[in-house]
């Protein structure tokens, strides 16, 4: 699975971001949940993210200006958002609630907002 | 009197931890633990130069300047004071940047003490590893000095656009700390903690650890640092960790809000939440006492 997921992001870096994406939500159905995050000048696109307790998440992160990072400290996972190159974290959320996620590379007059929440609930 | 209050929560969480005493200096106490204070420095942290936003600072202008006032007329003055990082408020433009840093740099300069000592923050150095700050205020990132048998050890978690210090400056802590003696007073000064406080608010070094690790062997060490704009004292093992108060805008502890939030003016206790810190130490290590002071209106 994990293989397959590199040949993936492979085959995204010629064939463009768009397509990464699509590719991404095809193969979400048999992987698990896949969710697709931009990481820009001072905002993630989506502020909030549902999860599912148990259930494994990719979160598949890019991003257009700078080398943001992405962590979440609850579920100890971070990566480095290269601009230009798609990254992806795969984890499997053990406890519900509300967590933080946030760029922990200080990128610019905007950093100290750039953060979100993971919602997760019980199935 | 808020500070009283502190002082004796503060003693009585500190009293019974490790080799070091930590106690606000209550009035007329001076002689609290054994030994008399062998000198004072002034902490002061957390500047945010050119920070703009009346509701929760109005005098964002001047309340540098009451505490420069104050810092000069205080009865036992300081063998230095040291600014522990955030001098300016942050910008994407390398100009802008540099004429805060100049502006504070001239404001500072108006402190009478024999010693002023600058290291910086996050918002004054991530941008261009510390090219601005160097150029300004001068000096490297991270060094060492003595004071009156006190090693102190400058250390740059902040430079780095990662919160970290990095396997060269670990190594150059490691060579440092080898020609210290394990009862050596040795206190760190540092812009992030060291220790995870908080790393969903960006409170936290992320390697921080290795330098903690370094520590350990030594039985006299405290570490001061900024950055988490409130009071807080954390002890790692023998080792405390005593964050500093802001002089431009106070965040809320952890638990007291869904996120990070600096804390609104409040017109009926103004400059609530902002001050700086004096700390008495001695050559002995042993005990060191802190007493945190209000700006006054
Ligand atoms: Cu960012
Ligand atoms: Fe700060």
């Amino acid at each position: 699975m994990r293989r397959f997921a590199h040949n993936l992001a492979a085959t995204a870096a010629i064939a463009g971001v768009a397509g990464y994406l699509l590719a991404a939500a095809a193969h979400g159905a048999a992987a698990g949940e896949r969710i697709a995050l931009v990481a820009a000048k001072f905002t993630f696109s989506q502020p909030e993210i549902r999860l599912k307790k148990g259930r494994p998440v990719t979160i598949a992160l890019t991003s257009p200006d700078f080398m943001h990072g992405f962590s979440v400290p609850d579920f100890n996972v971070r990566a480095d958002v290269v601009p230009g190159k798609a990254v992806e974290v795969t984890f499997t959320p053990d406890r519900s609630g509300r967590f933080a996620f946030l760029c922990d590379n200080f990128c610019g007059e905007g950093h100290d907002h750039m953060s979100g929440f993971l919602i997760v609930t019980d199935d | 009197m808020d500070e009283q209050r502190y002082s004796r929560r503060d003693f009585m969480q500190m009293a019974g931890v490790g080799g070091l005493v930590f106690a606000s200096g209550l009035p007329g106490c001076a002689t609290y633990g054994q030994s008399r204070p062998d000198f004072n420095f002034i902490q002061l942290s957390d500047i945010h130069w050119g920070y703009d936003n009346p509701k929760v600072n109005p005098d964002s202008k001047g309340t540098l300047r009451k505490a420069i006032a104050t810092v000069n007329n205080l009865e036992q003055p300081p063998d230095f004071i040291v600014f522990t990082g955030d001098l300016t408020q942050t910008t994407d433009d390398p100009k802008v940047r540099r004429q805060r840093l100049r502006e504070f740099r001239d404001m500072a300069a108006e402190l009478k003490a024999p010693k002023v000592l600058f290291f910086a923050g996050e918002h004054d150095a991530s941008l261009d590893r510390g090219e601005a700050y160097q150029e300004i205020i001068g000096g490297p990132l991270y060094y060492t000095f003595d004071h009156k048998g006190v090693h102190f050890i400058v250390l740059d978690n902040i430079s780095d656009p990662a919160p970290i210090l990095g396997a060269k400056q670990i190594e150059w802590l490691k060579t440092d700390l080898a020609r210290q003696q394990p009862d050596a007073p040795i206190v760190v000064l540092t812009h992030r903690p060291l220790f995870s406080l908080y790393p969903q608010w960006d409170w936290a070094t992320r390697d921080g650890m290795a330098a903690i690790d370094l520590l350990m062997p030594y039985k006299n060490v405290a570490v001061f640092y900024g950055h988490i704009h409130h009071e807080h004292h954390h002890m790692t093992g023998h080792i405390a960790h005593h964050a500093a108060q802001s002089l431009m805008f106070p965040l809320s502890p952890v638990g007291t809000a869904p996120q990070k939030t600096q804390l609104p003016w409040d017109a009926a206790q103004p400059y609530k939440g902002l001050g700086y810190r004096t700390v008495q130490a001695t050559a002995a290590g042993t005990p060191q006492r802190m007493q945190e002071l209000p700006v006054k209106a």
